[in-house]
């Protein structure tokens, strides 16, 4: 019984597990792409980004 | 899947993101000039030179590419927790998403940073991203267990974790802004309202583009 359920959760479904890596994927993107505009710290990245940054709240200078 | 996740996320926050650039362009924008002038005025009495990057066109052009860019990884972070959760993406659904990562982004964070104009006064900037960041990633947890969660012990860890970032919260800069007061009251309402339409457009347009996406691999 427990042998079997924990073959059950072992073996996720492939479409389940397609949906987990993309999220995975969108995830990291969208964090990497907020993180530059927000918050790297590359003076020219800062200048060209100074003005969302203010207008989104990101805590700058 | 990862293709189609993409592509949703690229045409919902580049949409998104150029209303909330124009948006910007009218409300945040000039206030931020505004209190640049200041600014300029202090700094050329204190002697020290002052000067903007970027000015005019380019200026713009900047400022909208980053926010398109913010846009982008709004509309990517909502589809990523939609797939996570197990939820339908679907227009509505998307966009109370959005608003409840605005919750966490935008009124926990400025609780205890508010929304600054340049010249204001300020603090080490990385202690205040920490804690930006840890405010926003708890209280969505926390959000997402009190609103997703049945059990009672879930719900006290949920207020917990939207609760404790705020006992942490940086000291405030003494007082010594060069914007005046009426300026920096305008901004922080004008920033928090542009960040709630970033966050709500992004979510909301990341579901339709998605739908209609749908709807084509049907017909296909």
């Amino acid at each position: 019984m427990n042998a079997k359920s924990s073959a059950t959760a072992a073996a996720l479904p492939s479409s389940r597990l397609e949906a987990l890596k993309a999220a995975f994927v969108a995830l990291t993107l969208g964090f990497g792409l907020v993180w530059l505009a927000g918050f790297a710290y590359p003076e020219s990245v800062h200048d060209a980004a100074h003005d969302t940054r203010h207008a989104l709240s990101f805590p700058c200078h | 899947m990862i293709a189609r996740v993409l592509t949703t996320g690229l045409i919902a926050g580049l949409v998104a993101g150029l209303a909330v650039a124009a948006l910007q362009h009218f409300t945040t924008t000039p206030l931020i000039l505004a209190a640049e002038v200041y600014e300029a005025a202090q700094h050329a009495h204190d002697g020290a030179d002052a000067g903007a990057a970027f000015s005019g066109l380019s200026r713009t052009a900047a400022t909208s590419a980053a926010t398109i860019a913010v846009s982008i990884g709004y509309a990517l972070i909502l589809l990523a927790a939609m797939l996570l959760s197990g939820d339908a993406i679907a227009p509505r659904r998307a966009a109370l998403w959005g608003a409840c990562a605005f919750a966490a982004t935008g009124l926990a964070t400025s609780l205890g940073l508010a929304p600054q104009l340049p010249g204001m006064a300020e603090t080490e900037l990385a202690a205040r991203q920490i804690w930006w960041l840890a405010t926003a990633l708890s209280t969505g947890a926390g959000l997402f267990a009190l609103l997703r969660l049945d059990s009672t012990a879930a719900k006290i860890v949920a207020v917990a974790l939207i609760v404790a970032p705020h006992f942490f919260a940086p000291q405030p800069a003494t007082p010594e802004s060069t914007a005046p007061a009426e300026l920096a009251a305008r901004f922080a309402a004008a920033s928090l309202a542009v960040q709630a339409i970033s966050w709500a457009l992004a979510g909301a347009l990341a579901g339709l583009v998605w739908r209609l996406q749908s709807r084509q691999q049907e017909l296909s």
